[in-house]
């Protein structure tokens, strides 16, 4: 529970001798109580004094990792609701379920599509990161096995190892601890043991109970055993208790400040539904709403297509669009005879742009205006894309001696700059491009034919 | 230490406004599903999108299901009402379009009509990409459908006064303001409607609609706070229920466009579409919106479900 300044106070040495920077310990204590200034800034304080501050002070949810190496990932440490509020920091990470009483077929088929989801979305990686694995055969060898199997043809992924039988979960942590993987199973009659396993190897671990109430019994007693690097399940299979669980356990932390459910959540999705498109509609409402690793039976495109969209979407930061610097690029083995496109400086409309561009093989510059970092009728409907902003940027960077062309493209969505272009850039033609950009492939292609013959 | 379930309780609450004779939408107070805060209100609404001309456009495995039924309007949407059930059918007026078949409001108003006599569920009139022209057709149609409760969808800045003072008060019908991703140019153009003389009862709004993946982080920011400052500041001006017309999004994305031959390593192209769908319309759902517009017989199952398991 956090501290108010006055029993910040109580436990503070009461020297008064303003080494700290403030005048009085009491003024001292308010600050710290507000977060304006650090604990450590008092030399006198008993290391007891230390602890129950640094607890009292610490963010109301906790950041946890698990991976190893680069494949380290944090959850939680989350402190607002809304991403308007700031910003939500951690993004949730997905996990594709395996059985060890599954058929190969099925596991060759999820391996199968773990690699091959594998692309760069607006200079994002996107990946699977996690590989779940539950122990149903209750065979130590069988499921050890498996994990090995699929850790070995999938290298990008951490495993997540489900078991409540301590035995095993003791075993497959052993063998895969250098892949810091999360210990999954931790309940009401195992945890002692659990908690001993995860502590060995410093491994994050999944705690659950049957409901909300059984589980916040559960994660105190843990805290009690000093454990805190937890991962929340409070049961609920069906759609709207895990929704429940998800938006309450975040509201408990943030809003009731109880540090009891500080912890990031999973959502076992996988087992909520058969339904591979009613996965992704249940998948898409907890990424929005509040679960950090997200457990799905499989990841295909068209499952990954929307859903790492989405989670990059949720994940950016408000206050800070993103946003390419404005220039003249060069798509390919471009010459003074490739067609030239403008379009904007908004991040996710450019790589849109140069990744159909580059797709078509078609050699090409890009103009990038000064556009306010908007897309690109935001660009044109706030007055930012204009003839006179495009014509600058040709003259900015000097397109007239890079080209010896002079036919520029523009975005279909803005066809009615046309003739106001080719008034402000004397010499110039302008040629109206496709409304969208999946379209480029096929029309660079054409334009490239005709400017031929 | 006991566990206290936290609770967001407001002061405010959502209008409820009532589509055709008796789809309700909105009439909630808490945040969208949050059943254990209290009145989700009325069940979100799903419809689905037909075209007052043949969809030339959409990706073959949408004609391959509406194809035969797609050369008339009122034998398509009887076709979705008897197969699909959705709660409303949403008749787009492409056909309108002066760069297209440019079709006269007239003739516009006739199609309406009949698809009103023929069917009996309610109906959302949508426009074409021209503000101007949409005016003129939202007027005609209605006038030949007056006192329907259908929603015209949208009334944006450029023409809220001809739509408002036509469709929402001299006939009698429900206007949808339309914005761009903001809150305060949703909360100023629903205040100039309400200036007009339209009653909010007659209102509903489209504070804008984007495809997962593209620019939807503004959607959901925009709608979150739209619903925070409808329910928790009571902003009266706010209190109206939203209408996402995702189709319109995700079937221009190219995930959803790309045939199979354009993106082999993306699999087929119909899940692809279904998947940008449903991902759109549950994304939009759980930040507020009481009623989306989709394509796929199978978007509609799912969201459907989606809706019914969550509340
Ligand atoms: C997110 C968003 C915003 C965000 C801005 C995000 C950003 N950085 O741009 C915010 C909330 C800030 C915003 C603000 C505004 N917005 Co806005 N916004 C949107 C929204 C929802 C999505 C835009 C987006 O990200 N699209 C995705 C990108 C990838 O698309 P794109 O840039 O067009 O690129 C595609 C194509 O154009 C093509 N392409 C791109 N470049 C090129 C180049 C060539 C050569 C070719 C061939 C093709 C091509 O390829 C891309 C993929 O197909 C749209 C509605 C919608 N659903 O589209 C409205 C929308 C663009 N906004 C609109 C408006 C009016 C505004 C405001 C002016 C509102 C106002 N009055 O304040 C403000 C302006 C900003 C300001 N304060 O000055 C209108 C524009 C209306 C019009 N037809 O002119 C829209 C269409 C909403 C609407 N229906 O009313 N907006
Ligand atoms: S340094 Fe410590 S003891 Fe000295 S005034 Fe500050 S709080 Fe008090």
């Amino acid at each position: 529970m956090a501290l108010n300044g006055m029993e910040i106070y109580k436990i503070l040495p009461k020297k008064n001798c303003k080494e700290c920077g403030f005048p009085t310990c009491l003024a001292f204590a308010m600050k710290l109580a507000q977060g304006g200034t650090q604990a450590e800034k008092c030399p006198y304080m008993s290391d007891e004094a230390k602890d129950k501050l640094a607890e009292a002070t610490a963010p109301p949810m906790r950041t946890v990792t698990f991976g190893a190496g680069e494949k380290t990932y944090s959850l939680g440490g989350e402190t607002v609701l809304f991403r308007h509020e700031k910003t939500f920091v951690n993004k949730p990470r997905f996990a594709v379920i395996f059985d060890d009483t599954e058929s190969t077929d099925n596991v060759e088929k999820k391996i199968n599509h773990i690699n091959t989801v594998n692309y760069t979305r607006i200079s994002e990686e996107m990946y699977v990161e996690i590989a779940a694995f539950r122990c149903s055969s209750q065979d130590k060898q069988k499921f050890i096995s498996l994990i090995k199997k699929v850790t070995s043809e999938c290298k990008k992924i951490v495993p997540m190892i489900i078991t409540e039988n301590p035995d095993i979960a003791s075993a497959a942590a052993e063998e895969f601890a250098a892949l810091g993987p999360i210990i999954y199973g931790a309940n009401e009659q195992n945890y002692e043991a659990m908690v001993g396993i995860a502590k060995k190897h410093n491994l994050l671990l999944g705690v659950k109970a049957e409901n909300q109430a059984k589980l916040y019994d559960l994660v105190q007693k843990i805290q009690n055993t000093d454990y805190k690097e937890l991962l929340l399940d409070a049961g609920g299979r069906s759609l709207k208790t895990a929704f429940d669980n998800a938006v309450n356990i975040r509201r408990t932390a943030l809003l009731s400040k109880d540090r009891t459910f500080g912890y990031p959540t999973a959502a076992f999705v996988c087992d909520m539904t058969q339904d591979k498109m009613m996965e992704i509609a249940m998948a898409t409402l907890f990424i929005e709403k509040y679960a950090s690793v997200i457990v799905l039976s499989d990841m295909d495109y068209s499952m990954a297509l929307p859903l790492f969209a989405i989670r990059q979407n949720i994940y950016t930061d408000p206050q800070r669009p993103m946003r390419i610097e404005q220039g003249i690029y060069r798509i390919g083995q471009a010459d003074e005879q490739s067609p030239l496109l403008v379009t904007v400086d908004f991040a996710l409309t450019y790589f849109i742009v140069s990744g159909e561009v580059e797709r078509s093989k078609v050699p090409s510059w890009i103009l990038i205006p000064d556009a306010g970092g908007y897309s690109v009728l935001t660009a044109w409907a706030s007055g930012k894309l204009n003839a006179k902003s495009i014509a600058k940027a040709i003259k900015d960077f000097e397109a007239e001696s890079k080209l010896k062309t002079r036919e520029l493209i523009i975005p279909g969505k803005v066809a009615v700059l046309k003739s106001d272009i080719e008034d402000e850039l004397p010499g110039w033609k302008v040629i109206v491009g496709p409304r969208e950009a999946s379209s480029l492939t096929a029309f660079l292609k054409e334009y490239r034919q005709e400017s031929a013959s | 230490m006991d566990y206290k379930k936290p609770s967001q309780k407001f002061t405010g609450k959502i209008r409820e406004v009532t589509v055709g004779s008796g789809l309700k939408l909105g009439g909630e107070s808490v945040l969208p599903f949050y059943t254990f805060d209290g009145d989700t209100g009325a069940k979100p609404a799903v419809g689905m999108e037909i075209w007052d001309v043949f969809p030339k456009s959409w990706p073959q495995s949408l004609k391959d299901i509406f194809g035969e039924y797609a050369d008339d309007p009122v034998k398509w949407a009887k076709f979705c009402i008897e197969k699909y059930n959705p709660d409303f059918i949403c008749i787009r007026f492409e056909g309108a379009n002066p760069e297209g078949d440019d079709k006269s409001p007239e003739d516009c108003a006739k199609t309406a009509e009949r698809l009103s006599r023929e069917v009996s569920i309610p109906l959302m009139i949508a426009g074409c990409d021209s503000n101007e022209k949409n005016a003129k057709i939202f007027v005609k149609i209605a006038e030949a459908l007056p006192d329907k409760n259908y929603v015209f969808l949208s009334a944006v800045e450029a023409n809220y006064k001809e739509i408002g003072a036509a469709c929402g008060m001299a006939y009698g019908n429900i206007v949808s303001a339309e914005s761009s991703v903001d809150l305060n140019l949703a909360k100023q153009l629903n205040i100039l409607i309400t200036q007009l003389g339209v009653k909010p009862e007659k209102m509903v709004m489209n504070p804008g609609c984007a495809a997962v993946g593209y620019g939807f982080e503004y959607v959901v920011t925009t709608m979150d706070r739209i619903r925070l400052a409808a329910l928790d500041q009571n902003d009266a001006t706010l209190q109206l229920p939203i209408i996402s017309p995702v189709s319109f999004e995700t079937w221009k994305a190219k995930e959803s466009i790309a045939t199979e031959d354009d993106m082999p390593e993306w699999g087929d192209q119909e899940e692809r579409g279904i998947a940008m769908e449903v991902s759109t319309a549950a994304g939009v759902l759980a930040a507020g919106s009481n009623a989306v517009i989709l394509r796929h017989p199978k978007s509609v199952e799912i969201i459907r479900k989606f809706i019914d398991e969550l509340l």
